[in-house]
């Protein structure tokens, strides 16, 4: 079932039970070590496809206001295609593990440790890819861009619909079979409906999440190679290579309003619409409003809409009925099950392993595994830096959290103004805070905890304001009655009770801020170089130099970070927040 | 497989064509150990055109396991299910189900709810739209096509799944407890009505079976009722009814049958064909072989309590009707006061024993007194726990130790639940504490005060 917050507006992200994981088991190990194969493939991949006649067309970026509508719109355009390529991968793939005993037991790992992978890392491999596939064009780019946003959208919501899947209520299920929906059918009628809530709140604050990666993706620098997209991020990348703060100052403004505009004509209204779709029988205490949809249900314009789709509605209907009912043989042989078990076990652990025999050749034949030892001294630079952000976050907004969650009055209202704040990419701010710390004399190795901290903090507050107002007013009532003092009503009536949603905060706060790492360990402003110390400034170092090696070791050494951390701290702390804490 | 009770009524054999078969269904499923536990053993069944059938039991008899085996929704572990002779290997196409929890798309509304079925099939949308609308009108919707589900009380929500069901026309109708979700009236007026339906012209249906724990029910609607045994669920008797519909609950034949069903259900273990009955000393059953009841204390103590102001003795069905208790809710508690000797059984009365006297006056301390002896004595997890707990050196044990042992036996949660009642009881009579923090169980000493 859906979560049972009683207030429908506030909600954590990722909402209840997408952050849950089967336990540690040896094919994490198998699957981790298959997806640095298919990174190395990827890396091989474009170099045999590359020839160094091959080249991007590249944008030349104009600093003038009067274009900036127009990469506004290209940034935007690019956030939307990725955005319905994460749907479309979502419906995929969640139903895939969902309703596949067999692919669960990888589909699921493989989805987890994807999104241990840092995102950013992710383009510096699949740039050089994308580029050789559509040589002389602007179209590699695009795809290499298009694809990083969408790296950054599509594991959530994959996680948050198969959660839903594999909660949905058993006797709609037993429905769905008796009346013998086709596959199809099932899908639009059950599947999707019951899985709508936790799409579109999943879907809106990782879309949010995109910004940042939209901004960071659109100006890159791979080689001696310097590739810009038409869009805001690379405008302003281009007044700070001209030193223009103002030009800066007017595209954050585009920005801001792009992101609100977004969020208030695209996501309210379809947040207020889901709410059709809640699976239990009463209505939710609070319905999030949008005068958009309302708007929008006043006139007349879905009729019109809605009129011509409905026969090409019936006519899928009837063109997908040849692939079957929405059932399973109830037995199947048993042998033939374990037979095929064995041959799939055998033909991808083959593959495996042949790839990590290639790939070690790759590794000695040119950087050498002394770069293994040092990516992990750095990583755990990084690391400090992470723990740093998450600490602090908490300790400054776990308090301001509680006091505006136990309030609804101030909830209603912060939590949209919390989602912008996390929505906004954070490293269009970096170019201030870096004159900052030029003027100041502050090294990157301190000042990086800030920029990290720019975009990941907010997930702590937006988390724990959520938490609070899930606190029953009964309980609230029963401490004011008794007159709790403060210390006593914080640990044993506050702190337990936002517990689980502090964790979920923690969770997505931390790893924003592995990803922020990468372009927040380095910064160029005009003449200046800063560095820090840290693996996020090698994998960026080593993207700018065309290090290919150096970049695959970095990126799997940082996923690697954050596998066991997620597996040492995290997720006991969420199993022990849905088991002991959860009311 | 006739198991007419003589002397209550004559032999009675249904005509009309076999619709869905049961046969030697038996369902079992694997312990987190590994082993089997069967669920189903064993269980034949037919039915024919133009009769409704009850399946009744206590829960834990597998009725709504057997229901789904016929449906096609969960696979027999061996033995088959067959629509007019063919065995199914998947959902069945001749039947339709209407579900406990009326099972809804709370997205769609009253109308496009009740053409789920018809378009799954294929009818073109005009004519899916006519005969929904015609069968809304006939359940006695009418003027709500267009309202949500959690606009619908509990009755209306389940007249659009009676709708949902009957408009695709199936051969057979199957029943999940149907009304247990609703109050006393409204399921009562359904009940009614289906029978209405079903003795008009308009029923599409040729044969109905309906599973129910409510005994009374079972006797209004059906003209076979197919009593299980539970744990596993086996066949224990067949009773026909040929009373003329309407049936009058007041009538002498009516009650006399609710009591004659009464007694079965409140009867031993019913053994397997073939094997002999043992009597196990309640100081030898194993926790395993003669479970606790889902029964606190409270609710024994109630019970008793009842009995006693009515002079210590009365009539089981007459009990229940007062109680408006149904038998998945009276007969756990009868269970416990047996087991406990507070009370006996016999041919559906119950009589409170001198112990059972003794535990309704006394005072509350020594009202716990008597229980904890009567616990710690005749019920077996109960004794069990006291007697591992005496003998470690510390009186503490782990509560993994008795749930590894339970799930030889039980499914992961009903080992759970099997500790929980030993808990609520071992609390009660302040024989053993439980600390939920660590699982530890903790015998209490007889100077201890204050609890840890």
């Amino acid at each position: 079932m859906e979560d049972f917050s009683p207030m429908a507006s506030t909600r954590s992200f990722p909402t209840r039970g997408a952050l849950r994981r089967p336990r540690f088991s040896p094919v994490d190990i198998v699957v981790f070590a298959a997806i640095a194969v298919v990174l190395f493939g990827i890396l091989r991949l474009a170099h045999a496809m590359n020839s160094s006649s091959a080249t991007a067309h590249v944008a030349v970026i104009s600093t003038r206001p009067g274009e900036l509508p127009y990469y506004a719109l290209r940034s935007l355009l690019r956030m939307f295609i990725a955005f319905f390529l994460s749907v479309a991968f979502t419906f995929v793939y969640a139903t895939a593990a969902a309703r596949s005993r067999r692919a669960r037991v990888v589909l699921i790992p493989v989805l987890d440790i994807l999104q241990s992978v840092p995102v950013l890392g992710f383009l510096a491999i699949t740039i050089t890819f994308f580029i050789a596939l559509f040589p002389g064009s602007e179209l590699g780019l695009e795809c290499a861009s298009i694809f990083a946003i969408f790296t950054s959208m599509a594991w959530n919501m994959t996680f948050s619909m198969y959660h839903s899947l594999v909660t949905q209520p058993e006797e709609l299920d037993e429905a769905a079979r008796m009346f013998r929906l086709t596959k199809w059918e099932r899908f639009w009628r059950l599947d999707v409906p019951s899985s709508m809530i936790g799409l579109v709140w999943n879907g809106m604050m990782s879309f949010g999440g995109g910004w940042f990666f939209l901004a960071a993706s659109e100006a890159i620098s791979v080689g001696d190679k310097h590739y810009t997209l038409p869009g805001i991020g690379s405008y302003v990348q281009a007044g700070v290579d001209k030193g223009d703060m103002g030009e800066v100052g007017i595209a954050i403004v585009v920005m801001v309003i792009m992101v609100v505009g977004v969020n208030v004509l695209f996501w309210r209204p379809l947040v207020a619409y889901s709410e059709k779709f809640r699976v239990e029988t009463s209505e939710a205490a609070e319905q999030p409003k949008s005068h958009v949809l309302s708007l929008l249900r006043q006139s007349r314009v879905p009729g019109y809409i809605a009129r011509p789709l409905r026969p090409v509605a019936r006519g899928l209907d009837r063109a997908t009925r040849p692939f079957g009912l929405a059932e399973y043989p109830l037995r199947t042989p048993r042998r033939k099950r374990t037979a095929g078990d064995v041959v799939f076990a055998g033909a991808t652990g083959a593959v495996i392993l042949w790839g990590i025999y290639r790939g070690a050749v790759y590794f000695d034949h040119t950087a050498g595994y002394g770069q293994f030892t040092r990516c992990l001294g750095l990583g755990f630079l990084t690391f400090l830096r992470v723990a740093v952000v998450v600490l602090v976050s908490t300790v400054v907004w776990v308090p301001v959290g509680a006091k505006i969650g136990m309030s609804p009055r101030l909830s209603r209202y912060a939590q949209p103004v919390v989602q912008v704040l996390a929505s906004f990419p954070a490293i269009l701010l970096f170019p201030f805070a870096i004159v900052i710390f030029l003027d100041l004399g502050i090294s990157l190795d301190y000042g990086g905890v800030l920029l990290m901290a720019l975009g990941a903090q907010w997930y702590i507050l937006f988390n724990v304001i959520a938490g609070a107002s899930a606190i029953p007013t009964e309980l609230r009532e029963m401490a004011e009655e008794f007159r709790f003092p403060w210390k006593q009503k914080w640990r044993e009536l506050i702190l337990p009770g936002i517990f689980p949603y502090y964790v979920t905060g923690g969770i997505t706060a931390a790893g924003g801020a592995w990803n922020a790492s990468i372009v927040a360990e380095i910064a160029t402003y005009g003449r200046h170089h800063l560095a820090a110390s840290g693996l996020g400034s090698y994998i960026a170092q080593a993207t700018t130099r065309g290090d290919f090696a150096d970049v695959l070791t970095g990126i799997i050494v940082m996923s690697f970070y954050v596998v066991v951390v997620n597996r040492l701290l995290w997720r006991p702390l969420y199993h022990l927040a849905e088991t002991r804490y959860s009311l | 497989m006739t198991g007419a009770v003589p002397g209550v009524m004559p032999s009675y054999e249904p005509t009309g064509n076999v619709i869905l078969g049961a046969d030697h269904v038996a369902r079992q499923f694997t312990t987190p150990d590994g082993r089997p536990l069967p669920v189903l053993d064993d269980v034949s069944l037919q039915l024919h055109e133009g009769e409704i059938v009850a399946l009744l039991g206590k829960s834990g008899s597998g009725k709504s396991t057997l229901l789904r085996c016929i449906a096609g929704l969960i696979a027999p572990t061996t033995g088959t299910v067959s629509y007019r002779g063919t065995p199914i290997n998947g959902a069945n196409p001749g039947v339709a189900m209407v579900f406990q929890s009326f099972a809804l798309l709370p997205w769609l509304t009253v109308q496009a709810n009740t053409e789920v079925g018809l378009q799954a099939l294929g009818v073109p949308p005009a004519e899916s739209r006519k005969r929904a609308l015609a069968m809304i009108d006939l359940i006695g919707l009418d003027g709500f096509e267009q309202a949500y589900p959690r606009e619908l009380s509990g009755g209306m929500r389940q007249r659009v799944g009676f709708a949902r069901a009957l408009v695709v026309q199936p051969d057979a109708l199957l029943m999940d407890e149907p009304f247990s979700a609703l109050d006393v009236l409204t399921a009562e007026n359904l009940r009614t009505e289906l029978l209405n339906l079903w003795g008009g012209r308009d029923f599409p249906t040729k044969a109905i079976l309906i599973v129910t724990h409510n005994i009374e029910e079972a006797v209004q609607m059906a003209d076979r009722i197919f009593v299980l045994s539970s744990s596993p669920g086996r066949f224990k008797a067949e009773i026909h009814c040929e009373l003329p519909r309407p049936r009058d609950r007041r009538a002498p034949e009516f009650e006399a049958l609710v009591d004659q069903i009464y007694g079965i259900m409140t009867e031993q273990v019913t053994p397997k064909a073939g094997q002999q009955t043992t009597v196990v000393e309640p100081g030898l059953a194993s926790p395993t072989e003669h479970p606790l009841p889902h029964v606190s204390v409270g609710g024994l103590a109630g019970l008793l309590e009842i009995l006693s102001s009515r002079g210590g003795r009365d009539d089981l069905p007459e009990l229940g009707r007062r109680l408006t208790f149904e038998v998945d809710d009276l007969l756990p508690i009868v269970d416990a006061a047996e087991m406990l000797h507070f009370a006996e059984v016999a041919d559906a009365d119950i009589e409170l024993t001198p112990e059972g006297q003794a535990f309704v006056d006394a005072d509350i301390l020594a009202s716990k007194e008597l229980f904890a002896a009567a616990a710690a004595e005749r019920a077996p997890l109960v004794r069990a726990i006291v007697r591992a707990l005496e003998t470690t050196t510390d009186r503490t044990l782990s509560e993994r130790f008795f749930l590894d042992l339970l799930q030889r036996a039980f499914s992961e949660e009903e080992a759970r639940a099997q500790l929980d009642i030993a808990i609520n009881w071992g609390r009660y009579g302040e024989l053993f504490d439980y600390r939920a923090d660590d699982g530890e169980l903790i015998l209490t000493s007889p100077d201890d005060d204050t609890a840890n």
